[in-house]
């Protein structure tokens, strides 16, 4: 070395030691190693995290958001204490009360609810991980009224996956990004999975495998993506049947596929449009070699696509008949839909073409065995590389539900799905419908519910209704207004329970969910909503609020009693096959958090509130025989919980007769520590020749009954034909018993059509779409998760605000430039706030970055904070309700199938403000920060 | 040592693929985090939680909008920090000898207990590569984590800066680009890396690999050649379908009806 | 780049300094005694307090004295070195005329030298800069010394040597404007350059790194509207040049005197402010900022 350069240590010290756990930074959950060292005060400080390589998650990567957790866990928003409120609602004003008076409180408020009418508590959890948990107590609270956040996110994805094959995207499925070659993307999909999308991306790039995106927005994964097509929003559904269109006509199908694993060959009976079963209820199809009738999984049988069963003078006719009758009409013909979809028919012919390519010529034998279902042995797995991922971007609109199943089927036609190079299920999915609980609601006081809350309705007798035909549960969950809402219908609970409609209720609790800001639709009607009061008695409408948050977010100002929770390095977690998990497509997983370092503040985590709280209410399954409580802590219940013999929330190193073994068995007093020493996950590999075909694969099945994910061995059908649906089309047509109100009755039967469809999206027709041409869309950047990110001094850097992203031609139209404001209206309400230009964007959508605008004082930011000088929120566009239609009704600006959140409907129009206000508008006045602000300066460094 | 050395054993860089990086800033925050708990002083922010909040990044995420002559305007990211030029005009400006170019590995670095903060540095540096912390007054700017690379308290595997470890889609490499048969070394020839504002002189050691070519997929007005119809209507489709049947594998010929 | 004041002070006046030593140096004004010590007092705190406010600009001033180890390649290090040579050897010569009635020519000569060193060292300071573009020529330094010599005959009382520099300082301003303004387009440095990314198109930058601002954009991009830069050119040219040539050119009078040299300390402050504001760093090429 050259005698005037410094002498460098190369080797510093970099941790005392690494403790290895779940991020919680937003809702993928990587591993992540948290490096520790022992600060001044000799306490062990969180000096740096960084992705865990041996996760299967992320394997080592991570986000910007998981990197700047440190700065979650420092963050001057943390609540400090449990609060009673002592001002007006919304003021902010509280007073710092004990862990014992709070959960006193909250016990007297919901103990007599219990007692007299479980249902007048709505407990709704947000972006909660727990929710095997939380449901597991209310179920046992006796309430109707649980739910977490999907129905404002993406259940239209998930319910459309399940119904169709048994699982979606994200937690339930992957693209096989060892082997596909062509990979496309809908919508915005940035805010789920991200860091395997990533990672995936990443590894079809350097094969050199193509990515068509289809966004209206050219930004994140679009971007690097090879193809961008720029589609005008909500019509993604009418492009996919376009493709099917194409697909179909050219044969480019796969029909030993479609008649082997699918419902295409089972017949449906023309007089009711059902599916044709034998008497133990199996699926009927004709073996084309024998020409009969049969069950479906019948050894030996080639079901047939093509014949059709004539009985008693009337022709039934398989489904892909139906399909061929309607997809290869000239109204999915690419000329016919281009200009809905702003996409040329040209264009659209190229990628189905492309599809048909890669799909067809690029196809290739893995060399596998593997047995199906009915006995069959094959010698090779036949690869499909063309996979598609989508998640909000297409969820999130009221054809949003018939949107994803055209994808869905799609995928189906193709071949596709679990087959090398295509869509791969991850344990414990696939998993039909069929399997899955049905919802339930039945209340009866001081008892819990008569079981799960949520669930998959199979027809209208499965609907959550109470014997005069209204609602069962506050969020009008399995009504005919939306009767396959699969994950309840958050964002209406605060409305109808100030609507009083279908019923008032007692007490809201609320975890984790921001609805006085930006995760509710209408922020300014929600917060008058829960500020309103009764004129007669000078109550609120919604009598009790009680709130359990980490952090000093907005809506922590409009609850009664707060519960403060933990940051996510300070508590117990359990990542549950039970519950939304962790798995890759080749194995099976679970994972814990734990607390790696201790919480400063009088502060615990919620679960375990829940589980005090559970006890002091006397809940079955929160109590032991003698009443004491069951479990001391969330810790507790994640080791020693058993949810049926055997099955309990981590599957991992589990007590049995020989001693531990994973997937079924006891509980294990060691088995977090064994969590902890294996770096905070438990994975168990699937077998080769168990990897592929899962739904048909016995050598899956029985693997998967081995784990405990199933009890027996469950092959199914993919349903391209979704029979319940038909059945609720069938009782609007006037069959059966449970009939839909007259207002409902048309749009059933329209929308509940057990074969994809396309119709606009429903506020097309509720607004003048010339007076509102634009569409308005948000998406979530992927350095930030919802609100959280504001909080955090690294990643509101990077975020601090967010311009409103219009199209040249609209810059130009309205006489616009960079950093102008403008004022951007919907039939609903309307906002003053700055634009910017962006060319690669659709001619007629504008768009923001989501959840960045911020209330004043809240999340421990100074007043003047860009997020509330210059950020916004759309939200204040968007209703929950339709425009009134004159009829008195209350119409949901939602999904009809599925009640989804149709936050990306939107319809806007845009002028530019003449003087530019002080502030993005509207402007709410300040709340009280219950935890100050945060320092002016910081300088994060632990080492000595 | 404020001259450059005239060859250095090693040429370390990085290679940053513009066609895979999707923006995420991973890789920012990634670096704020091992910076600021390692190599000198810590990275500071001001105004954390107020109305002007700006802290000491030494690697940041741009993106721009590219508009070709004909077709749809593309979107890049573009991850930028200090590429430890040959030429380095940060180090040759620096009065008091703490910028410096390390001779075995090339890595460009200032030595804090030298640097008077006068800023030179960052004026002579093309690039934006170099901060000049405002607590610590003095000149921060991306080490390649040489106190990573090198480091025997880390597993061998983790031995690389934190941006290319934790970079999820894979875009950012590390390697010797003196090298020619490294793995960057090739990744830059296969695909045709370049520097940044070569008329600088600089000579960056970090190489940016191109996006490759964007909507390119050919477009048909009618006769695709995987999508030749085999029928016109949902009758004719049946009728393809029943004969394409008989050809499945297991199926006898001839099928019932 | 941001005007910083402490620079432009540093840059004005120990420009002004160091000119008016260089006349001292050799025997403008040829005074002694009290008068000599009024002018060496004016140029040393004008070379010294420029000196001096340019440390303001230090993060770390008291490390100072690091800044005299690396001649071999910093302009900066020069400058140091020769200003503080400058000012001893200028010491000692100026010892000899206030004190000793003396005039120690070739001290005195070497002073004069070290002196407008000085000046040009300064100057390659901010010339050297390839990344600022309308510094990166060799006008920047005539410029630097123009002015240093027409404000040192000014102050030097050296009207008829004063009149002449400063016409030529003033064309050499109008030039370095003129040139200046086309240094950005000539350098080559684009947007396209920056990024790599012209063979596919236009580039233009879309969202910043940060919405926030950062050292690199509050240091590198200020920008200075056309209309007034305009208008301080010409503010800048009357006080700096024209007022003082004309107030040179009046029956001599001690007040006209003090107008010519206050306008023109004024003009050069104006001149300077608009040379670091205007002075685009190709950084912000990045940030599709100048």
């Amino acid at each position: 070395m050259p005698k005037d350069q410094p002498t460098l240590d190369l080797s510093p010290h970099v941790s005392d030691e690494v403790r290895k756990t779940t991020c919680y930074m937003c809702a993928c959950r990587c591993g992540i190693n948290v490096h520790m060292k022992e600060g001044p005060d000799g306490k062990q400080k969180v000096a740096y995290i960084e992705g865990n390589k041996d996760h299967p998650v992320n394997k080592g990567v991570l986000c910007a958001k998981g990197s700047a957790g440190i700065m979650q866990v420092n963050a001057p928003s943390r609540l400090k204490a449990p609060l009673k409120r002592v001002g007006p609602r919304g003021s902010g004003e509280f007073e710092e009360i004990s862990w014992e008076e709070a959960l006193t409180i909250a016990t007297e408020w919901l103990a007599p609810i219990r007692a007299e009418n479980p249902e007048k508590l709505a407990f709704f959890t947000g972006r909660d991980q727990s929710q095997s948990f939380t449901s597991f107590w209310a179920q046992h609270f006796g309430t109707p009224n649980y739910a977490a956040h999907g129905g404002f996110c993406s259940v239209n994805m998930a319910a459309a996956g399940i119904y169709t094959m048994g699982g979606a995207f994200w937690e339930f499925g992957q693209p096989d990004w060892d082997y596909t070659k062509l990979f496309m993307l809908f919508g915005v999909a940035e805010d789920h999975d991200s860091n395997p999308i990533k990672m995936g991306i990443g590894k079809i790039k350097k094969r050199g495998a193509k990515i068509i995106g289809v966004n209206p927005i050219r930004t994140g994964y679009n971007a690097v993506a090879d193809e961008w097509v720029g589609i005008t929003p909500g019509t993604d559904g009418l492009f996919i049947l376009a493709l099917v269109h194409e697909l179909m006509k050219a044969g480019k199908i796969d029909l030993e596929y479609l008649a082997q694993y699918t419902n295409a060959p089972v017949l449906v009976d023309s007089e009711t449009g059902l599916l044709m079963r034998d008497e133990a209820g199996k699926e009927l199809v004709i073996d084309r070699n024998t020409g009969k009738l049969t069950p479906f999984d019948q050894k030996g049988v080639r079901p047939d696509l093509s014949a059709t069963h004539r009985h008693a003078g009337v022709t039934h006719k398989p489904v892909f008949h139906l399909m061929a009758e309607r997809y290869m009409s000239e109204e999915y013909a690419p000329e016919a839909v281009a200009e809905h979809c702003g996409i040329s028919a040209e264009r659209i012919r190229g990628i189905a073409n492309e599809i048909a390519r890669v799909a067809f010529e690029e196809s290739f034998e893995l060399d596998q065995e593997w047995t199906d279902f009915r006995g069959e042995k094959h010698k090779t797995m036949t690869g499909r590389p063309v996979s598609f991922h989508s998640m909000r971007g297409i969820s999130a609109h009221s054809n949003g539900f018939q949107t994803c199943r055209s994808l869905h089927v799609l995928q189906i036609l193709l071949g596709t799905v679990e087959v090398p190079g295509g869509f791969r299920f991850k344990p414990p999915y696939p998993k039909p419908a069929t399997i899955h609980p049905k919802p339930h609601y039945g209340v009866t006081p001081g008892k819990p519910l008569d079981g799960p809350h949520l669930g998959f309705v199979h027809g209208p007798e499965d609907l959550a209704l109470k014997p005069d035909g209204t609602a069962a549960r506050i969020d009008k969950a399995f009504t005919w207004d939306n009767p396959m809402s699969a994950h309840g219908m958050m964002h209406m609970v605060i409305s109808n329970a100030h609507a009083g409609d279908p019923y008032k209720i007692d007490t809201l609790f609320m975890y984790m969910a921001n609805m006085a800001w930006n995760s509710s639709m209408n922020t300014r009607g929600v917060i008058d909503m829960l500020t309103d009061k009764d004129e007669a008695t000078g109550e609120y409408v919604i009598p009790r609020i009680i709130y359990s948050d980490a952090y000093s977010s907005e809506m922590v100002a409009y609850a009664d009693l707060i519960l403060p929770d933990t940051t996510y390095l300070e508590r117990h977690d359990c990542i549950s096959l039970l519950d939304r998990p962790i798995c890759e497509a080749d194995a099976a997983a679970d994972a814990i958090r734990w607390p790696v370092i201790e919480p400063d503040r009088d502060v615990r985590g919620f679960q375990s509130v829940l589980c005090e709280l559970g006890a002091r209410l006397d809940l079955p399954g929160f109590i032991n025989e003698d009443g004491s409580q069951k479990y001391a802590d969330y810790a507790d219940y994640i080791t020693n919980h058993i949810r049926k013999p055997g099955i309990g929330p981590l599957a991992g190193w589990r007590m049995g007769e020989k001693g531990l073994q994973n997937g079924r068995g006891d509980p294990n007093e060691a088995q977090l520590d064994a969590y902890i020493e294996n770096g905070g996950f438990f994975v168990e590999h699937i077998p080769a020749g168990a990897n592929y075909y899962k739904p048909w694969n016995m050598a899956y099945q029985e693997w998967a009954v081995g784990m405990g994910i199933i009890d027996k061995p469950e092959p199914y059908l993919f349903q391209l034909y979704v029979e319940p649906m038909r059945k609720f089309q069938r009782a609007a047509e006037g069959h059966g018993e449970r009939q839909p109100p007259e207002h409902l009755r048309e749009r059933v039967k329209k929308t509940m059509d057990p074969l994809p469809i396309w119709y606009a999206p429903f506020e097309d027709s509720a607004v003048d779409v010339n007076e509102y041409p634009v569409h308005a869309l948000t998406q979530r950047p992927m350095a930030m998760y919802h609100s959280w990110g504001s909080q955090n001094a690294w990643l509101r850097q990077i975020h601090g605000h967010n311009p409103l992203y219009l199209p040249t031609n609209l810059m130009q139209k309205h006489g616009l430039k960079d950093e102008d404001w403008a004022t951007v209206s919907s039939t609903h309400g309307s906002i003053t706030v700055p634009v910017m230009e962006m060319a690669a964007l659709n001619a007629n959508t504008v768009w923001t970055w989501n959840a960045i605008g911020k209330r004043k004082g809240a999340w421990a930011l100074e007043e003047d904070a860009p997020e509330v000088t210059k950020g916004f929120l759309l939200n204040h566009l968007i209703h929950e309700l339709l425009p009134p239609k004159g009829d008195g009704l209350r119409w949901s600006n939602s999904d009809p199938i599925t009640g989804q959140a149709a936050w990306f409907d939107l319809r806007v129009k845009i002028a530019k403000a003449a003087t530019p206000p002080s502030e993005s508008q509207p402007a709410f006045p300040p709340i009280k920060s219950p935890v100050g602000t945060g320092p002016k300066e910081l300088k994060w460094q632990t080492k000595k | 040592m404020t001259t450059l050395p005239t060859s250095t054993q090693k040429k370390l860089g990085l290679v940053i693929d513009l066609d895979t990086c999707v923006g995420c800033h991973a890789c920012v925050v990634s670096c704020k985090g091992w910076n600021t708990e390692n190599y000198g002083a810590p990275l500071s922010d001001q105004d954390p939680y107020g109305g002007d909040p700006s802290g000491t990044f030494l690697n940041r995420v741009h993106s721009y909008e590219v508009q070709p002559d004909e077709g749809a305007a593309q979107l890049i990211h573009f991850p930028k920090s200090c590429l430890h030029c040959e030429d380095a005009p940060c180090v040759t400006v620096c009065p008091t000898g703490a910028s410096y170019k390390r001779v075995e590995d090339g890595i460009v670095l200032v030595n804090e207990q030298d640097c008077i903060g006068c800023g030179l540095c960052a004026w002579a540096c093309p690039y934006g590569a170099r901060e000049m912390d405002a607590s610590e007054k003095v000149m921060k700017k991306c080490t390649l984590c040489v106190d990573r690379i090198y480091n025997e308290n880390l597993p061998e595997e983790d031995r690389q800066p934190a941006c290319v470890r934790t970079c999820p889609s894979g875009a950012r490499h590390f390697g010797d680009l003196a090298d020619e048969t490294s793995d960057v070394s090739i990744l830059v020839a296969e695909r045709g890396g370049f520097d940044l504002m070569p008329e600088m002189g600089t000579k960056p050691v970090n190489q940016y690999l191109p996006p490759r070519p964007k909507d390119t997929m050919e477009e048909f007005n009618i006769l695709a050649p995987y999508l030749e119809p085999v029928a016109k209507d949902a009758g004719g489709f049946l009728g393809w379908l029943d004969k394409a049947l008989d050809k499945l594998p297991g199926n006898s010929a001839g099928g019932a009806k | 780049m941001h005007p910083a004041p402490s620079i432009i002070l540093f840059t004005t006046l120990s420009g002004l300094g160091f000119g008016l030593l260089a006349f001292l140096g050799i025997n403008m004004p040829g005074s002694t005694g009290f008068i000599a010590f009024v002018f060496f007092a004016i140029a040393y705190v004008l070379a010294v307090g420029g000196l001096l406010f340019s440390t303001f600009h230090l993060g770390h001033p008291e490390r100072a004295l690091k800044a005299f180890s690396q001649w071999r390649s910093s302009w900066l290090s020069r400058e140091g070195i020769c200003a503080v040579a400058a000012l001893i050897v200028m010491a000692i010569y100026g010892f000899g005329r206030v004190f000793m009635d003396q005039h120690w020519g070739l001290i005195g000569g070497i002073g004069a030298v070290l002196s407008l060193a000085t000046v040009y060292t300064t100057s390659m300071i901010y010339a050297q800069l390839k990344t600022v573009p309308r510094w990166h020529m060799p006008l920047t330094s005539l410029l630097f010394m123009a002015f240093s010599l027409a404000g040192g005959a000014l102050l030097a009382g050296q009207v008829q040597i004063a009149l002449p520099l400063l016409i030529v300082a003033g064309i050499v301003q109008i030039a370095y404007w003129l040139l200046g303004d086309k240094r950005l387009a000539q350098s080559g440095s684009t947007l396209e350059s920056a990024t790599g990314l012209g063979h596919i198109g236009k580039v233009k930058a879309f969202e910043p790194p940060h919405t926030g601002t950062n050292y690199l954009m509050r240091e590198f991009i200020h920008v200075v509207g056309r209309k007034h830069a305009q208008k301080l050119r010409i503010i800048a040219l009357g006080l700096g040049f024209v007022i003082p040539v004309i107030a040179l050119l009046l029956p001599f009078g001690h007040m006209l005197a003090l107008v010519a040299v206050l306008s023109h300390v004024a003009g050069i402050f104006v001149s300077r402010w608009l040379f670091f504001a205007q002075a685009e760093h190709v950084v912000g090429l990045y940030y599709g900022k100048r």
